[in-house]
């Protein structure tokens, strides 16, 4: 998966299609397995990054590689009472309106109201927080200066990114990252969590799933969340039943400013382990080195030797994924000192460049080439902190080749750029006209074929499918088998 | 007679529905197989409650079940009298320790509007039934003291009747009525186990600590794929 970060508009269209489709049952109704945050801002659940408090992801010495929250030596004494487990306070209660009094209120004096009605105990209740309470403020003192990333830079720079001249925000949609190396699933206690092979997709198998909870907080970035009514943990299952039908997921379908791309890759789950023990300036290269070029003849021989169908194999030669990722090194994962590998990669966005106050014009200082990357208004610490485990060069690499780009697209359409200053332009930023033009492409004319390509499931040849089917006939239908309710 | 259906029949009785129910359960409605953990909704208050509760009750049930397993070992470890006070006290504190946990429970789930949304009948009917049994067990251990040598010398031999499916109730008639009430409430508690959360005891994660890290799945029948083509 890939996000484009300087295409995205901040809608949140896709945060209602996942909700309409997924999470409007009871118990799932705070639960927003996408969402889009403002950046810098404190996210949802609030705080999220705050791993001393949260506990998430995993931690090393070098040498061992152990979850942060309740790893197998752990779990025993905290079985009964996870002291790492956010509560329904750090998301908030979910409400509705008694819309109902709008139209039934009796004749009265006064306007009739709709009051907020809680969706847990059906009674009117104060709200006081809600799932997307910070959006827009970017410059905050109550909420964007808690933003835990923030602690990278000086004061002075923290200082500057509240002034009202030199605000800066953007967005960060976000959805679970179907990670390489999962904490959740490596916390579950009762092996209820799992990662799909075919496509890396993590789930959760609601029958096996006994509420311990250890998922939650071993999830670094709180995107398996507590059903409260059935008592059964929950996740973002990527839209798996539209993707085995050939469809983009829900909020990748629905993306307005079409940021989302979707593709397989392959990779070598052998290096994973090796590749987590890495130092936090090593991990963004060391989870593309476990990337495998799925063009290279012994990667295909491989692939085909431990049962790949070449249909897969196909669909990872045209990935966007691999090209943004891996080939044009555009895409960073988020927050990777958390040692997950999060398999969903954001192209970091260019911001807003300084303004400079002169006398009564404020102008922006755009004199050397790449002006808008060193002199951006949110510091590239900051970038950095959230995209490359403080390696700034990763960040600045991807800014400077995505600004070389468009220097060179305003060369080749508008003209008023001269050949040699681009080309220049690209030359410093490791990039080839025939790249940027190809980057280009994907980034701002991409089609639907060319944003999602999903492989063939060969769902005929699933293990389900290899069972006698008259052994079922007329006795199964589709779905889940119980009504999910506690009892 | 009342003697023999209470301590002869209804062991049996509850052992079947216990077993079958458990079973049947298990198979045709996994999905209801949880915790039902409440910690999500009030984080605090359940400290104080879940903690003690199990860490107590969890000594209190290991305390039993060494007196059915090794009555000969409590036996001559009670020999010293300092020692058996010191057996008899641990088993009241860890008692006090659940009573605490459940009372915390229990107010907990009266007092909080969240709560009561995720409180079933089922909850209720657990509390009630464990708050008899943790209270009618102190009472024991205080008004007839020194239970840990008169359970492995009345009690044990009755349970391994059971066990023989030889019920000889003899050893149980003539224990006085709190003994009683907590035996038979014991039995009500592992009858109505099958049909209320308790069943999570059932699926406590022991497999975790050696299994492999991470999980992964597959759907596909990889060889016959690659045969296929």
């Amino acid at each position: 998966m890939v996000f484009h970060l300087d295409k995205c508009i901040g809608c949140h269209t896709c945060s209602v299609a996942c909700k309409n489709v997924w999470t409007d049952r009871e118990g799932t109704d705070y639960m927003w397995w996408n969402n889009v945050e403002t950046k810098p801002g404190t996210g949802f659940p609030t705080k999220w990054e705050d791993q001393e408090s949260y506990k998430g992801g995993w931690k090393t010495d070098g040498e061992k590689l152990e979850l942060r929250s309740t790893s197998k030596k752990k779990i025993i004494p905290n079985i009964f009472h996870n002291p790492s487990q956010p509560s329904l306070d750090d998301y908030y209660e979910p409400w509705t309106y008694n819309y109902d009094e709008l139209f039934n209120a009796p004749e009265g004096d006064d306007q009739p109201v709709a009051r907020p009605i809680s969706m847990i105990t059906g009674e009117p209740m104060e709200i006081e927080a809600g799932p997307n309470w910070d959006d827009d403020l970017g410059g905050s003192e109550v909420y964007a200066a808690n933003d835990p990333n923030l602690d990278v830079l000086s004061d002075e720079q923290q200082q500057q990114m509240k002034a009202i001249e030199r605000m800066v925000m953007f967005y960060l949609p976000r959805i679970c990252n179907h990670c390489l190396n999962p904490s959740c699933v490596a916390a579950c206690p009762s092996g209820a969590m799992y990662k799909r092979g075919e496509d890396g997709i993590v789930l959760i198998n609601q029958d096996r799933c006994r509420a311990w909870r250890s998922c939650i907080s071993a999830c670094p970035y709180k995107k398996t969340y507590y059903n409260w009514s059935t008592g059964k943990s929950e996740k973002c299952i990527l839209c798996f039943p539209r993707l085995e039908a050939g469809e983009a997921p829900a909020c990748f379908h629905s993306c307005v400013g079409r940021i989302r791309y979707l593709g397989n890759v392959l990779y070598d789950a052998d290096r994973i382990k090796e590749a987590a023990l890495r130092p936090d300036d090593e991990l963004v290269e060391a989870q593309r080195d476990t990337i495998l070029d799925p063009h290279d003849p012994a990667v295909i021989a491989a692939a085909q030797a431990s049962g790949i169908p070449d249909g897969v194999i196909e669909s990872a030669q045209k990935s966007p994924v691999y090209r943004f990722a891996k080939e044009w090194k555009l895409g960073l994962p988020l927050h990777v000192e958390y040692r997950t590998f999060p398999m969903l990669f954001y192209v970091p966005p260019l911001l807003p460049v300084m303004s400079i106050s002169d006398g009564d014009i404020v102008r922006s200082d755009v004199d050397e080439l790449f002006a808008e990357v060193e002199k951006a208004r949110a510091p590239i610490e900051y970038l950095g902190k959230l995209f490359s485990a403080g390696n700034v060069g990763k960040v600045r690499y991807a800014l400077r080749k995505q600004l070389a780009v468009r220097i060179w697209r305003r060369h080749v359409t508008v003209g008023d750029v001269a050949e040699e200053m681009a080309k220049k332009a690209l030359a410093e930023a490791d990039c080839t006209p025939e790249q940027a033009d190809e980057i280009y492409r994907l980034s701002a004319l991409a089609t639907w074929d060319d944003r999602f390509v999903i492989p063939p499931f060969q769902r005929e040849m699933a293990m389900e499918m290899m069972t006698d089917p008259h052994e079922h006939r007329a006795s199964a239908g589709f779905g889940s088998r119980e009504e999910p309710r506690r009892s | 007679m009342n003697d023999f259906i209470m301590f002869g029949v209804l062991p049996y009785v509850v052992a079947t529905v216990f077993l079958i129910v458990t079973i049947l359960r298990y198979r045709t409605k996994a999905f209801s197989y949880s915790s039902l953990s409440s910690q999500f909704l009030e984080n605090q208050q359940h400290f104080w409650g879940s903690v003690p509760f199990h860490y107590g009750i969890l000594v209190v049930l290991l305390g039993h079940t060494l007196g059915f397993l090794m009555p000969e070992m409590i036996l001559s470890w009670n020999a010293a009298p300092l020692r058996l006070m010191l057996l008899e006290v641990t088993g009241i504190a860890f008692a006090v320790l659940t009573l605490v946990g459940l009372a915390n429970i229990v107010l907990r789930r009266l007092t909080r509007p969240l709560m009561r949304e995720v409180t079933t009948l089922g909850d209720w009917v657990v509390y009630l039934l464990l708050l008899v049994q943790v209270l009618t067990g102190i009472g024991v251990a205080v008004f007839h003291g020194w239970g840990s040598s008169w359970f492995a010398t009345n009690l044990t031999p009755w349970l391994w009747s059971l066990v023989k499916l030889s019920p000889d109730v003899t050893y149980v008639a003539p224990l006085p009525f709190l003994v009683k009430l907590h035996i038979t409430n014991a039995f009500l508690l592992v009858g109505f186990f099958p049909f209320t959360r308790l069943v999570h005891i059932l699926v406590v994660p022991n497999p975790y600590l050696w299994r492999r890290t991470q999980v992964v799945i597959w759907n596909w029948d990889r060889s016959r794929l690659r045969d296929v083509d």
